[in-house]
């Protein structure tokens, strides 16, 4: 077997261009598929990466009815037997062995009741936070200031805006020191805040832009004790912990809703808290980017096919040049099986090569991706070792016609041709 | 007895018409014997040489090589016989040309699976035999007519076969590598080896103790000296 191999290396050696030629099919398939693997690897973490709380640990616990989250669009949507969050509940969910830091805030999500100069703004959520809001979910206040204590002891009407709501709210003004009327109560823009770490997605499908941007059209914040003056007391509310690691965000998220929904009343059955599972989204959006780039893979697939072919090809040649040798080895006392073996190493260790150099362009071209157009690329030692053994297994299958012609060659006949 | 062929018949099919290549062929050959098959081309001596050898089988008749009933072997027994019974030496050597003399005499011992460090020192020694311990690495195309031949003897030798096939192993070498061709198969049979040497020179047949003549695949023994 070892001696096989290391006649194959000589005969691959002795014909070096014919070799590479024939390999050439299957470097080509197998670095194709390589990058393609990287791409969507290194898509995938990214994705992961930035909505796993934006590297943040953040677990947002909503409220849900029937597998959806439950919004609060106006007073009519507000369900009955569900409580504010109490001090006393939120020291419970504080003092979880998962939980670093909670906070609970009010939510209306396109509210109609909101105006700027008479125009009525769209789309935009709008929350009654409390203290902890920014420190838990990773926000700093990059222009204005930041609520402070007597914004909340005097009830004070002043907003904070996410940059996409200053961006939608304000195209070209400066929004620090405007007025907005919301429900005919006018409040005053005191800062603009952004997440410490952004996620920003590669754009490459039609796909890709509705799950990216079906998000809202950005927040405005407001002191929780300034949400009774244009909402109502005593409004549900939802919760947002923040986990002491990736691996605590399951069970931060299931413990405080397990919390909360102790505190909802025993006659309200429909809409309960859950933790929103972001490893499922992102498996979601992991799932869209892996489709388009699964089809790329098959397209790949088919130069490894063709590849296979072409060593098939050559391997025939090989054989019907090499009869006499048959011959010879036959008449001498080779088996039937040490032919074959003889010529199914040979084709294996030919493709195995083409398939290491292939794993290697493949690894180059990724690099290249990612430097010339910047989609994030990971390198996957699995699909490396993966794609080797299977450039094995082609000149395997794709040797075994050459192979058993070679076995079975009449040595009479092998020796008389000259 | 090593080698006992009684009335053998082959017969090729061309089209529709059957040939009959070799006529009721006997031959009994004992061991350490030098026997030369001499007759013209399409005589069928090619055809008996391939029987002898193993490669092909006859369309009726008896074949015994050491002591084996040849043809109710299978395939891979055969494969065994050619490579434990049978030293070939070819007429135009059949040396692989990319190995060395001594992997070209070490390649038999391969399939009979002797480890490496043993198929070198018996390679080498074959080697030494047939006189060429000088020449043990180097390649076909450094060799000589005479000298491929002689590689050709030490593999053929190499893994101590019953017999020694030898289909024209001077057709391709001028008079003075013949004679050392020759005088290496004497000496290989003063040393015990049965040789069977298949000709068309009646020159080079003269070198065996015994001829037989085959002529349209009718095998006939020569009686007293052949001449010069």
């Amino acid at each position: 077997m070892l001696e096989n191999v290391r006649l194959s290396f000589q005969g691959i050696w002795s014909h070096k261009m014919r070799s590479f030629l024939t390999m050439l099919g299957i470097i080509i398939g197998i670095a194709s598929i390589i990058s393609i693997v990287s791409t969507i690897k290194g898509t995938n973490e990214e994705i992961k990466n930035n909505l796993i709380g934006s590297g943040n640990n953040t677990v947002e616990v909503v409220l849900y009815q029937n597998g959806y989250t439950y919004t609060i669009y106006s007073e009519s949507d507000i369900p009955h037997g569900i409580r504010e969050v109490t001090d006393e509940v939120r020291e419970q969910i504080r003092d979880l062995e998962s939980v670093e830091n909670v906070t609970c805030y009010n939510e209306r999500r396109n509210t109609d009741s909101i105006f700027y100069l008479n125009n009525e703004v769209n789309g935009v959520s709008i929350r009654g936070i409390d203290t902890d809001y920014f420190s838990t979910t990773g926000y700093t206040v990059h222009r204005g200031r930041n609520f402070i204590e007597d914004d909340y002891k005097k009830f004070r009407k002043v907003l904070i805006l996410d940059q996409t709501a200053a961006d939608t709210m304000f195209q070209n003004e400066d929004p620090i020191g405007k007025t907005i009327e919301i429900s005919k109560v006018p409040f005053t823009i005191i800062g603009i805040v952004d997440a410490v770490k952004k996620f920003t997605p590669t754009i490459s499908t039609v796909q890709d832009y509705y799950s990216y941007m079906s998000e809202d059209s950005g927040t405005i914040y407001m002191p929780k004790a300034s949400w009774p003056i244009v909402y109502s007391y005593d409004e549900p509310e939802n919760v947002i912990v923040r986990a002491a690691s990736v691996d605590d965000m399951e069970n931060a998220g299931r413990q405080t809703a397990d919390i909360l929904n102790k505190t909802i009343s025993p006659t309200q059955t429909e809409t309960k808290y859950k933790a929103d599972d972001v490893l499922e989204r992102a498996q979601r959006l992991q799932d869209l980017s892996s489709a388009t780039n699964n089809q790329l893979i098959w397209i790949a697939s088919i130069s490894l096919l063709v590849g296979g072919i072409g060593v098939m090809n050559i391997m025939l040649v090989s054989v019907t040049e090499r009869t006499s040798e048959i011959g010879l080895k036959k008449a001498i006392g080779a088996q039937k099986g040490s032919i074959l073996g003889q010529f199914l190493t040979e084709a294996a260790v030919l493709t195995s090569i083409g398939g290491i150099i292939g794993v290697a362009s493949g690894i180059g071209m990724a690099q290249i991706i990612n430097k010339v157009s910047g989609v994030a690329v990971s390198i996957s030692v699995p699909a490396s070792a993966v794609a080797v053994l299977f450039s094995m297994l082609i000149g395997i299958i794709f040797g075994l016609l050459p192979s058993v012609k070679a076995a079975n060659l009449d040595p009479i006949e092998a020796l008389r041709r000259e | 007895m090593i080698l006992k062929l009684d009335h053998i018949y082959k017969d090729y099919i061309q089209g529709k018409m059957t040939v009959p290549v070799l006529k009721d062929v006997s031959l009994h050959v004992e061991q350490g014997e030098y026997v030369a098959i001499m007759g013209p081309s399409g005589s069928g001596k090619s055809t008996l040489m391939n029987i002898v050898g193993c490669l092909d089988r006859p369309t009726s008749g008896e074949y015994e090589l050491a002591g084996k009933n040849i043809l109710k072997l299978n395939d891979k027994l055969l494969a065994d016989v050619r490579l434990n019974s049978i030293g070939f030496v070819f007429q135009n050597f059949q040396l692989l040309p990319r190995m060395s003399a001594l992997d070209n005499v070490a390649l038999p011992l391969i399939y009979a699976g002797v480890r490496k460090k043993v198929r070198r020192e018996k390679a080498r020694e074959a080697l030494i035999r047939v006189g060429l311990e000088e020449r043990v690495s180097f390649t076909p195309s450094q060799l000589s007519g005479g000298q491929k031949q002689r590689v050709a003897i030490a593999r053929a030798m190499v893994n101590r076969p019953d017999i020694l096939l030898a289909d024209e192993p001077t057709g391709a070498l001028d008079s003075k590598s013949s004679k050392q061709v020759m005088e290496l198969f004497q000496k290989l049979n003063d040393e015990g080896v049965t040789v069977i040497m298949i000709t068309h020179d009646s020159g080079i047949a003269g070198h065996a103790k015994r001829v037989v003549t085959i002529f349209d695949g009718e095998l006939s023994e020569q009686k007293g000296e052949v001449a010069q």
